[in-house]
């Protein structure tokens, strides 16, 4: 089923947590919603979930409107952040919990929860109360809770924030499995952006309430929309340059004349930063202050006069307090204007 | 460190926990003892302290008497009265303190004031209220056309009097209880219960209701246990009598009659173990259920 917001804006006592969010989310996909704590994803969720009302606009699912329509009525799937697993009903009831509410006839219930509990691989422990499982499995019983009624809508608010690292990355796989396997559309909202990045066919980045950009993981990443996701996004996080800041070399960048006026500042991401033997070609020349390898990465911190940058694109070993000339090629460079809205947005194709 | 016990560590032990231990045996475990020892005395000289016979004429005694009967007969139905309604009562009005943020605070405490008002001066004013010609609650029964009722002259009302005054008393307590128990439930629980399509009375029997059993239960055996120990509102509230014809008669009434006002201490001592046993029973049984059906 498709989402649609329209003029969404949502407050909380005198404070607005959202402002006029318009967006789609299309049928079948996986969309991410990333941003920063407090940016107001999760309210977005609960939005959608009607757990929650917005002050104003309206929220279609489909072209039905549901806006009026509370949690009970709008019937979605939902992945709590703490789980929130019945703790007095075993695994299978938690399952069954949903389809006993719309009434099913107790032989189907059972039948149904026994397939899903197949479907997220916890089949072995469905006897269990949930606080005798692990995280891992515990967030399965969850997702299959969500997904017993076959709802149209899966949301998940955080729910790979309490498992840690190695498990976070086999459970954003197994979501990424059980969406293509249900064809469900699911809205992930997560503060991680390599989990973002990683499942979703959508990322909508959110910040202070406002969508900042909505598009494909990869273009999110090359084609920023303004300097907000620019910066959120890469880690190490992208190098920016004024344009006027007498520190760099801006005519080594070559700016496309097109856009010359109008750019205030221009960013390079890290391994994009490749060195120069010709001093004449470096937009940037420093020293070196930190070194920092993590096993096959390397990263580089250089600095002039208090302008600091970080490449990860450089091979051989460094010295602390040798001087390195930095250039990168036009393609790579992100042209920003006095507003923080990139420039030359007629490749981002939306 | 650990020192191997000695003789001299042991005894320096004993004499810190001496006054604890002292206070305890004498007003604790000798009184336990004694008095079911004085259960069996059947031939005692109260005044040199000389049993002459032990035996279990004082049960026998106690069963064969009437009174005993009617006491047992008043207490179950008093008890039965008081702990069901009043657990309902307070769950209803914890449930709607919970819900209603406007003035809680208030109503909590104005429901808490029983609770630390004392029973003799509760009881004098529920005698106003039960009052036959100027009372309160004959007032407002008036108002759906019942007729006078003799609350404290009529034995067919007497223990209805009493059940209803306990029912009130007790609300306070079991309120705040309730309320600690309902604050205790994460607000998730709803939230996804929600989600999962079950409406406010769903949400209310599957997650409210075995989220908060270990309070019920708590409130239960507490309740149990006190209202079977009724004493001082019958005391009280029928000014120092059982109620008209011992219709307000119940077990530690009888045993304080058998004690006070017949002298007759094996008799009373024998009421006061049948009492231990009940309760002691039901604790036992209901223990039991709450291994089935209480959900921590």
């Amino acid at each position: 089923m498709q989402v649609h917001f329209e003029d969404i804006a949502m407050d909380y006592g005198d404070k607005e947590v959202l402002h006029d969010l318009n967006f789609v989310i299309p049928e079948h996909s996986l969309v991410s919603i990333l941003g920063p704590s407090g940016c107001g994803k999760s309210t977005t969720l609960m939005l959608i979930s009607g757990l929650t009302f917005p002050t104003k606009g309206k929220i279609f699912f489909n072209e039905k409107e549901v806006t009026k329509q509370d949690a009970v009525k709008r019937k979605v799937g939902m992945v709590f952040q703490n789980y929130a697993l019945y703790p007095h009903l075993s695994v299978l009831e938690n399952i069954m919990f949903p389809l006993k509410m719309a009434k099913m006839p107790k032989k189907q219930r059972k039948e149904r929860a026994l397939e899903l509990a197949k479907l997220v691989q916890i089949e072995d422990h469905i006897h269990k109360k949930p606080k005798q499982l692990s995280g891992g499995q515990q967030q399965r019983v969850a997702i299959a809770r969500a997904l017993a009624k076959e709802p149209d809508i899966l949301l998940m608010d955080e729910p790979l924030s309490n498992l840690d690292a190695r498990l976070r990355i086999e459970m954003r796989e197994e979501i990424r499995r059980i969406q293509q396997e249900t064809n469900v559309t699911t809205i992930f909202v997560t503060h991680d952006q390599e989990e973002a990045l990683s499942i979703s066919d959508h990322v909508m980045v959110l910040n202070e309430g406002h969508i900042q950009q909505i598009s494909e993981p990869q273009k999110l990443y090359e084609h920023p929309r303004n300097l907000f996701v620019a910066e959120f996004l890469g880690n190490p996080a992208i190098n920016t340059f004024d344009v006027e800041d007498p520190r760099v070399e801006v005519s080594a960048l070559d700016i496309p004349e097109a856009i010359q006026h109008q750019v205030k500042k221009v960013g390079i991401r890290p391994e994009n930063i490749v060195q120069t033997m010709d001093s004449a070609k470096a937009f940037y020349t420093g020293e070196v202050t930190h070194v920092e390898r993590i096993g096959k990465d390397t990263s580089i911190k250089l600095n002039q006069d208090g302008l600091a940058v970080v490449t990860t694109n450089i091979a051989g070993k460094f010295q602390i307090g040798e001087t390195l000339h930095l250039t990168a090629d036009t393609k790579d460079i992100l042209y920003f204007d006095a507003a923080g809205q990139s420039l030359l947005m007629e490749e981002v194709a939306q | 460190m650990i020192q191997k016990p000695t003789w001299k560590s042991s005894l320096k032990a004993y004499m810190y926990l001496a006054p604890m231990l002292i206070v305890m045996l004498t007003f604790n475990i000798y009184p336990i003892f004694k008095s079911l020892a004085m259960s069996f005395y059947t031939d005692y000289n109260f005044f040199q302290d000389i049993v002459n016979e032990y035996g279990i004429g004082n049960f026998v005694d106690i069963f064969q008497d009437p009174n005993f009967h009617i006491a047992l007969k008043n207490t179950f139905i008093f008890v039965l009265g008081v702990v069901p309604v009043s657990i309902a009562l307070s769950l209803l009005i914890a449930l709607m303190l919970n819900n209603i943020k406007v003035l809680s605070s208030f109503f909590r405490t104005i429901y808490f004031l029983p609770f630390v008002t004392s029973t003799v001066a509760i009881s004098l004013v529920w005698n106003w209220i039960y009052h036959t010609r100027f009372g309160l609650m004959n007032y407002f029964l008036g108002w759906f056309g019942i007729d006078p009722v003799n609350w404290l002259t009529d034995p067919k009302y007497a223990l209805l009097g009493l059940i209803i005054m306990s029912i009130w008393k007790g609300l306070g307590f079991n309120i705040i209880l309730f309320l600690v128990g309902l604050n205790n439930i994460d607000e998730s629980y709803y939230s996804a219960a929600k989600i999962d399509g079950a409406n406010p009375w769903k949400r209310f029997l599957n997650i409210t209701i075995p989220l908060l059993s270990p309070t019920t239960f708590l409130v239960t055996v507490t309740g149990f246990i006190n209202n079977f120990k009724v004493f001082d509102e019958v005391y009280a509230m029928f000014q120092g009598r059982p109620g008209p014809g011992n219709s307000a008669l119940t077990v530690v009434y009888y045993l304080y009659e058998k004690f006070y006002t017949e002298y007759n201490y094996g008799e009373a001592a024998a009421a006061g173990v049948v009492l231990f046993v009940i309760i002691l029973l039901v604790t036992v049984l209901q223990l039991a259920y709450n291994r089935k059906f209480v959900h921590y």
